[in-house]
């Protein structure tokens, strides 16, 4: 068998997709099935006055209603957060529908089943609800000063402030010290995920054997399953999740959300299946927001620009309530304000906020692209303070390729890397030195469409996560990860993990790594996932982990199962087990090329159990548990360059270029695959996208006319290369790619923005950076129609 | 994100059409490709009890040359007349827009009449037709007329279009060879302009050549309105730049996520400036 690990093998998942026979939970066909619409507060923060469902109740085909008071007894629990990130967090408790309070537009105040969705949404219509309106409050700063309380119970509306400080004293030692200081202010804009398939449940009262079923869109079909059975309160054995066919998440579907426990709740309750579907506008409400954040970021650096310290404050908009991992999301950025750069002394502080919004959780990348962009745009205006190119200021700072292992100053220990490589790689492929002179040249000609070049280089804390790591932060799960591996009789191979794949293309991956390991056929490998009956033991699929965690977990188990099979031929060859080599999925005897059994042949023979060693159980299965020693570090440098029309405003992307090193390859393609969507999602942040609220908590970007996701027509095509740094901590060498994209590409794009601005003085536009924005800013700087003043 | 319920009917002819819609009363909605009336009934702010399908009336889909004017029938998909070509030829205006509007999906759906019935200031046809200075086509329970497309919007989404008549027909001007122009400016490829201007160069005028130019704008007033300012300017003397500064006067532009009426001024100047320059006025 030659190698297929590294090659560019199509994805197993894809013919599927592409024909429309994929399922996703609006596709199974559930007889019975009532539907389920919620009626959501119109306000932002309301008091319930009262809700009367009569109207709504006497509809044709209308099955139940209830208010949140109605539903109150169905709850053993509130909604769950697993991540009390400090001890005197503030959590307010809060229940799949309000009971008192709505505290955002999108707030669940009522629910009507009903036997159609046509019948249920038309019925929503018809509750009536008498709120009073309490004032909202929408910016974060001002939500800071309490002006407003979210929930008047808490006396606050700052939820936690968690710090990192190693050594303070340090930190003001090099700002004292410091010849050249940046002090940047930047704002992460809310971002809606918009996975293209929006969220769907349906809860089934099981017909004979266990309790309920449920159906759901989820990434952490594992995680649900514990704490629906706490917060509903059945009994988690008897609950199954099953997470089908699933449509994309970047974070939004890794939440225990109010839709999927209230089906399950009213199912129990009326003893029939219960399904719920999202639609777009609800999705852009009811489903959580990623980043929200404000940023002061502080370089300390001498003479030369070699940063010597980093301080970072940030205000982090946590929403209306803590969902499953809202205060964690900052964390996971807190360590790398730092990046990939060597820096001695290291400061950082988040406050977790709360507003009359959508709860914000994670999204594609989760606190590391927020970091990476404060500190890339930090390094810019560091090189135009000192007064090199942003390559230089990158150069001079970035951690040598011979101080790995490398320990941060923000307490991570880097465990690969090699970063001037990627830079000079991707800088040749961008032809920058090119670029740069035709910038010069437009810049003297005096034209209206300037031409600008960024740089962002990143690392990122992958794998998630080392379960003593999380003790540490106080998640209140491990990190793990797990897998079993089973030949079946007719020599294929089952595969059973842990992770949760929506859009990944694991089944091609860990097919490919198995038939390495095993010597069968990629198609011969069939990967179990996504369904706590068949996998029981999970921790799902988020934060780049599935590869280098998942991944690992399925390896030591080919291991395993490769161990027991060795035994077995040894028997069978009458030879020692030491005597034996393997290799492609054979047993041959050390000396005598000519005897040799397959695995496969070893694997028939553990079913039959005719002839097996004494005391060798039969089959030939493992499973193992992997719980990684260290997170992995991925890392590259991307290369944007845009054309700014200063009549207009408007940005072009004339050229983006990506090189990634995330350890050793599976799959090429797939990676490709994942950090052109990466790219052009973070690129999305820089340009499009933004949830904007009104100052009376409304969504006004609540469709997708409104809330910009670019398509491809916005883009151009991507070059992308790759370096390769295999990652010491899994025996494969691999890292994670899922985020890489998202990381890197918003501080590129801008920092080409603000590149080409610079001839008018400007060095800040927020993001998106809009045409409005750019030409305010330019209008602000002085500059008219034809030409920089 | 789902309509309220409605009675669906498929007329058959024009005039099955029209006695529907006088039968059925206001609360009835004639349904060509759909592309702007469902999706305002799927955020609940259209509910017609009736819609009236007329989307598979192929008598009035085509494109042909009559006298020295091209009639197109208002039910011909913006994908045909993009690719029409007879209008590349004649009025290849009117394909370059059709060519902007949204993504191919709309294209393949969305009609042209369809678009000026509609009358969204926001839309790129009516901008069009206005600035070709075409004339709409329409018949009723009392037989056809002809209205000039200058008379034919009145107020937001609104036009001269009574309730039981049905736009069968739009009629513009060859052009022979005079220069055109379409500027639309969005933030992503299929949205709808921020602000679009179409130009033509017309008869006798000020413009570098001598001549004038009918002038439209695409989402700056409440209506697809022309730049009256502009064109008034190029027909006493200015320049084309100095005309284009004129793009906005007496204009009211909406204020929105993508621009306040201050850039949306702004914007009108510059995209009227590249248009008459493009077009070669
Ligand atoms: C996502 C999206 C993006 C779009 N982007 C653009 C864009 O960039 N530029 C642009 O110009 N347009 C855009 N559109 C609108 C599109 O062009 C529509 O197709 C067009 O505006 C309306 O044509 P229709 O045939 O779909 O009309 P329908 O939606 O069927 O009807 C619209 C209205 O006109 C009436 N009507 C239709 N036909 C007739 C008739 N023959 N006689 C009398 N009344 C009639 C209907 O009763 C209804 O009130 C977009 C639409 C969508 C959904």
């Amino acid at each position: 068998m030659t190698a297929v690990v590294g090659t560019r093998m199509l994805r197993k998942e894809d013919p599927e997709l592409l024909t429309g026979e994929a399922r996703f939970v609006d596709d199974l066909v559930i007889p019975g099935a009532l539907h389920l619409a919620i009626v959501r507060s119109p306000h932002a923060h309301a008091t319930i006055k009262s809700v009367d469902l009569t109207a709504a109740l006497a509809q044709p085909g209308v099955v139940a209603a209830f208010s949140g008071a109605d539903l109150r007894s169905e709850w053993a629990g509130p909604m769950p957060c697993a991540w009390p990130v400090t001890e005197d967090m503030l959590n307010p408790e809060h229940f799949p529908i309000a009971v008192q309070t709505a505290c955002y537009v999108g707030d669940a105040v009522a629910v009507v089943v009903a036997e159609t969705d046509m019948a249920a949404r038309d019925a929503a219509e018809l509750v009536d609800i008498d709120f009073d309106v309490l004032p909202a409050v929408v910016d974060l700063e001002d939500a800071l000063s309490d002006r407003v309380l979210v929930h008047e119970a808490l006396g606050t509306n700052r939820s936690y402030t968690w710090e990192l400080i190693p050594a303070p004293e340090a930190v003001e030692e090099a700002f004292a010290n410091a010849t050249h200081t940046v002090v940047e202010r930047f704002v992460q804009q809310r971002l809606i995920p918009s996975a293209m398939e929006t969220r769907g449940v349906v809860a089934v009262p099981a017909v004979y054997g266990g309790e309920f079923t449920l159906y759901t869109a989820t990434q952490i079909p594992h995680i649900l399953r514990v704490l629906a059975a706490l917060t509903v309160g059945v009994s988690e054995s008897k609950l199954r999740v099953v997470a089908p066919s699933v449509g994309g998440g970047f974070g939004s579907k890794l939440d225990v959300y109010a839709e999927e426990l209230l089906c399950l709740a009213l199912a129990r309750r009326l003893r029939r299946p219960v399904r719920w579907s999202e639609d777009r506008m609800e999705n852009t409400q009811a489903t959580i927001q990623g980043r929200g954040m404000i940023q002061h970021m502080e370089l300390a650096a001498d003479a030369d620009g070699r940063v010597t310290a980093v301080r970072v404050r940030l205000l982090a908009d946590m929403g209306a309530y803590l969902q499953l991992v809202t205060p964690g999301i900052p964390l996971l950025g807190a360590f790398l304000y730092g990046g990939v750069y060597d820096i001695p002394a290291y400061s950082f502080v988040c406050t977790g906020v709360f507003t009359t919004k959508t709860p914000t959780d994670a999204y594609r990348g989760a606190g590391r692209p927020e970091a990476t962009y404060a500190l890339e745009r930090a390094m810019d205006a560091l090189a135009r303070q000192v007064g090199v190119d942003p390559a230089e200021i990158r150069r001079r700072n970035y951690v040598r390729a011979d101080q790995f292992p490398y320990s941060s100053s923000g307490g991570l220990i880097f465990d690969s890397g090699n970063y001037e490589p990627a830079l000079t790689r991707a800088m040749e492929m961008a032809g920058y030195d090119d670029v740069r002179a035709e910038q010069k040249e437009r810049r003297s000609a005096g034209g209206t469409k300037h031409l600008g070049i960024g740089l962002s280089s990143y690392v990122e804390m992958c794998g998630l996560a080392p379960s003593r790591v999380l003790s540490a932060l106080r998640y209140v799960a491990g990190g793990w990860e797990s897998s079993t591996v089973r030949f079946l009789p007719t020599g294929k191979v089952q595969v059973v993990t842990g992770t949760t794949p929506h859009g990944q293309g694991h089944e091609t991956s860990w097919s490919m790594i198995v038939a390495d390991q095993l010597g069968v056929n990629p198609d011969d490998v069939e990967v179990l996932h996504s369904d706590t009956s068949i996998a029981p033991h999970g921790m799902d699929t988020y934060g780049s982990r599935s590869l280098s965690v998942g991944g690992t977990a399925l390896w030591l188990a080919t291991e395993k199962v490769i161990e027991k099979a060795k035994l077995i031929a040894a028997h069978q060859l009458e030879v020692a087990a030491d005597d034996l080599d393997y290799a492609g999925g054979t047993f041959t005897v050390k000396g005598s090329p000519d005897r040799t059994m397959a695995i496969g042949a070893v694997a028939f023979e553990a079913f039959t159990a005719h002839n097996l060693p004494d005391g060798l159980e039969p089959n030939l299965e493992a499973s193992s548990h992997w719980d990684p020693p260290n997170f992995t570090f991925p890392f590259g440098t991307h290369i944007c360059v845009v054309e700014v029309d200063e009549e207009t405003g408007k940005v072009d992307v004339l050229k983006y270029v990506a090189v990634d090193d995330c350890g050793t390859q599976i799959n090429p393609l797939i990676i490709e695959g994942q950090v052109h969507g990466g790219i052009v999602q973070g690129a999305a942040q820089a340009l499009f996208e933004e949830a904007i609220y009104d100052d009376d908590g409304n969504l006004i970007t609540s469709s997708l006319a409104d809330y910009l996701v670019p398509s491809a027509a916005d883009f151009p095509s991507m070059q992308t290369d790759t370096t390769v740094t295999p990652s010491p901590t899994n025996p494969m060498g691999v890292k994670g790619v899922g985020e890489a994209g998202t990381i890197a590409a918003a501080p590129a794009v801008m920092n080409a923005i603000i590149d080409a601005l610079s001839p008018f003085g400007i060095t800040d536009i927020d993001m998106p950076a809009t045409p409005q924005r750019i030409w305010t800013a330019i209008q602000q700087a002085g500059g008219t129609n034809g030409g920089p003043r | 994100m789902i309509t309220a319920s409605f009675e669906y009917r498929r007329a058959g002819s024009a005039d099955e059409a029209i006695a529907l819609l006088t039968e059925n009363g206001d609360d009835a909605k004639l349904l060509a490709g759909g592309h702007s009336l469902l999706p305002l009934m799927k955020l609940r702010l259209a509910r017609p009890s009736m819609l009236i399908d007329i989307g598979r009336l192929a008598d009035l889909s085509y494109i042909r040359v009559d006298g020295d004017q091209i009639a197109i029938g208002a039910l011909t998909r913006h994908h045909d007349v993009e690719v029409s070509e007879l209008l590349a030829r004649e009025v290849p205006l009117l394909p370059a827009a059709a060519g902007q509007v949204g993504d191919p999906q709309i294209r393949h759906r969305g009609t042209i009449g369809g678009s000026l019935a509609h009358g969204d200031p926001a839309s790129d046809l009516p901008a069009v037709v206005l600035a070709l200075g075409g004339t709409i086509v329409v018949r009723g329970p009392g037989g056809e007329r002809s209205i000039p497309a200058a008379e034919f919007f009145n107020g937001f989404m609104e036009t001269a279009l009574a309730a039981d008549e049905v736009l069968t027909e739009i009629r513009v001007p060859r052009l022979e060879g005079a220069g055109w122009s379409f500027q639309k400016f969005n933030r992503r490829a299929h949205d709808w302009a921020i602000v679009g201007v179409a130009a033509v160069k017309t008869g006798a005028g000020s413009g570098s050549n001598g001549e004038g130019a009918g002038v439209a704008l695409v989402n700056m007033s409440s209506t697809p309105v022309r730049a009256t300012g502009v064109e008034e300017a190029l027909a006493s003397g200015a320049s084309a730049a100095e005309a284009a500064a004129h793009a906005a006067d007496g204009l009211d532009p909406p204020s929105d996520i993508n621009a306040s009426p201050e850039f949306r001024r702004h914007l009108a100047q510059v995209l009227v400036r590249r248009a008459l320059e493009e077009a070669g006025v």
